[in-house]
C-alpha cells in the first residue's frame, strides 16, 4: 500500500473540507428562495383549508399560483396581537413563528389572527395552534364564528406522527368533527374542546372523539387546542362583546 | 499496448445486473433494510427514495474511484463519508425546494441515505479499487437492485394497506369496498415491511439456482 505523509494528510483533509463546505453553501444559497417559497405556500394552503377552501386539490394543476390567488382573494385581513388582545401593528401576521412566541413568556407572545369572510358576508377569524405531539411537532389553525366560541372549521397538520394511529389528525374524518363545536360554555368561562376516548357524545359540544390508538396524539392536540386558544381568551371576549 | 475494454462488456454488464438477482443488496446481502422498512408506506416516496439512493450512490462511487489514487487509507472512512454527507445534503436540498411535499413525507429518510450500509459498503469494496466507469454501473446496480425491492414492497403494503396505487384509489374505482373488503391496517405498520421482504426472499431464493444452499 502506498503510504501517505502526515502533511499530505493534512492538506488532503483541509482542501476536502473546504471544497464541500463552499459547494453547500452555495448550494444553499441558491435553493433557498425556493424552499422558503415552499414552506409559504403550505402554510397558505393549511390557512385556506381551515375554512374549507382548497381541501380537495386534484383538478388543480399549478398549487402555487392556485393557492396565492385563493388566499389574496379570500383571507383578506390579518393582524397580530398579543395575549391582552392589543393590536401589535408592528408584526406581520404571517412571519410569526408561533413555535418561537410559544418559548416566550406568556405576555410577550406574538398571536396571529387572520380574516376571512365567508359566503354570507360573516368574518371567520382563524388562529394558529402549535404543540407536540408524540414523535414531533403537531400544528394546525382553527376557524371561529364572529361569535368567537363556534368553531367554523379546523385543519391539524404533523411532522411524524404514527401513520394509521396519530397521523389520523390530519385526515377529513377527525377535522370534520370539529365544526360546531364552541370553546366556551354558556357561563362564559373557556373550556376548549376536549378529546374523549371511547367516543364523546355528539349532543356535547365541547368534545370530539378521540383516535383509538392514538391516545398520545389525540391528548397532545387538546392540549395544544387549550394553550393556544388560551392565549387568545382575552381578544375572543373583548371581541364577542 | 493492452486494448481498450469496451463500455458494455459482460464484464461491466455483470456490474450492473448482478445487484439486481444474485447479489441484491436487501434481499441476499440484507444490507440497508431499516430505510425500506420505513418508506415504503407508500409507492411515491419509495420511489423518490430510490432515486435518491441511485443518485447518490453512482455520483459518490464516481467520486471515490477517481480520487482513489490520492486518498491516504487512514482516512479513507472519513473521505467516503465526506462525499457521501455532502451528496446526501445536495439531494436533501433540491427535494425540499423542488419536491417538497415528497420531502415532508421522507423527513429523515433522506438524510439517512448516509448511513445505508450499501452505499459504504460499495466505496469500500468497490470504488476505492475500480477504474470510475466500472464503479459507476456498480453503483447504479446496487441502488437500483436496492430501489427495485423497495419499490415492490411499498406496491404491496400501499395496495393492500390503503388501497391506492400512487395515491389513485384503485380498490374504490373497482368497487371492491362494497363487497365488504376492509383495508389491512398492518400493511401501513413496519412489520409488514420486514414479511413482505421476507417473502420476496423466499420467492427469489425459490427460483434463484444460484442461491440454492447446500444443506
Amino acid at each position: 500500500m502506498k503510504s501517505f505523509s502526515n502533511t499530505y494528510i493534512f492538506v488532503f483533509s483541509t482542501v476536502m473540507v473546504m471544497l464541500v463546505a463552499t459547494l453547500l453553501s452555495f448550494v444553499a444559497e441558491q435553493l433557498k428562495p425556493f424552499q422558503e417559497k415552499n414552506v409559504e405556500i403550505e402554510k397558505k394552503l393549511d390557512i385556506l383549508r381551515s375554512v374549507g377552501i382548497a381541501r380537495d386539490m386534484d383538478d388543480v394543476e399549478d398549487k402555487d399560483t392556485f393557492v396565492e390567488e385563493a388566499y389574496g382573494k379570500n383571507i383578506t385581513k390579518s393582524f397580530t396581537i398579543d395575549p391582552a388582545g392589543e393590536l401589535k401593528t408592528e408584526v406581520e401576521a404571517f412571519k410569526v413563528n408561533l413555535k418561537v412566541e410559544l418559548a416566550k413568556s406568556k405576555e410577550e407572545r406574538n398571536l396571529p389572527v387572520f380574516v376571512y369572510i365567508n359566503e354570507d358576508g360573516e368574518e371567520i377569524y382563524i388562529l394558529s395552534l402549535q404543540g407536540n405531539g408524540l414523535w414531533g411537532p403537531i400544528w394546525g389553525y382553527i376557524a371561529l364564528e364572529g361569535d368567537m366560541t363556534t368553531i367554523y372549521g379546523a385543519i391539524f397538520a404533523h411532522a411524524k406522527e404514527t401513520p394509521g394511529l396519530g397521523a389520523e389528525i390530519n385526515t377529513e374524518w377527525y377535522q370534520a368533527q370539529y365544526p360546531g363545536k364552541r370553546i366556551f360554555d354558556d357561563a362564559g368561562k373557556f373550556t376548549s374542546v376536549r378529546v374523549v376516548k371511547g367516543g364523546a357524545d355528539p349532543a356535547d359540544p365541547h368534545a370530539v372523539d378521540a383516535i383509538s390508538g392514538g391516545t398520545i396524539t389525540s391528548v397532545a392536540l387538546q392540549e395544544m387546542m387549550e394553550e393556544c386558544l388560551g392565549n387568545y381568551e382575552t381578544f375572543f371576549k373583548t371581541k364577542s362583546n | 499496448m493492452k486494448e481498450r475494454e469496451p463500455l458494455f462488456s459482460t464484464k461491466n454488464l455483470n456490474l450492473l445486473r448482478d445487484p439486481l438477482n444474485d447479489s441484491n443488496p436487501i434481499t441476499v446481502q440484507v444490507l440497508g433494510i431499516c430505510s425500506a422498512l420505513a418508506v415504503t408506506v407508500k409507492l411515491k416516496p419509495s420511489v423518490v427514495l430510490a432515486i435518491s439512493v441511485v443518485a447518490v450512490m453512482a455520483v459518490s462511487n464516481v467520486v471515490i474511484s477517481l480520487l482513489r489514487k490520492s486518498i491516504p487509507p487512514r482516512i479513507r472512512i472519513i473521505v467516503q463519508l465526506t462525499v457521501i454527507a455532502t451528496m446526501v445534503i445536495l439531494v436533501d436540498e433540491i427535494l425540499q425546494a423542488f419536491a417538497y411535499d415528497v420531502s415532508k413525507q421522507l423527513s429523515v429518510f433522506v438524510g439517512l441515505i448516509i448511513t445505508n450500509c450499501i452505499i459504504m459498503g460499495r466505496l469500500e469494496a468497490f470504488a476505492l479499487a475500480n477504474k470510475p466507469w466500472p464503479a459507476f454501473l456498480d453503483g447504479l446496480g446496487n441502488a437500483a437492485g436496492y430501489g427495485v425491492i423497495l419499490i415492490i414492497v411499498a406496491f404491496f403494503r400501499e395496495l393492500l394497506g390503503s388501497g391506492t396505487i400512487w395515491d389513485y384509489p384503485l380498490f374504490e374505482k373497482l368497487g371492491i369496498f362494497n363487497t365488504g373488503y376492509v383495508n389491512n391496517g398492518l400493511m401501513i405498520l413496519p412489520p409488514m415491511a420486514l414479511i413482505t421482504v421476507g417473502i420476496i426472499i423466499w420467492v427469489q431464493r425459490s427460483r434463484n439456482k444460484k442461491l440454492f444452499e447446500e444443506n
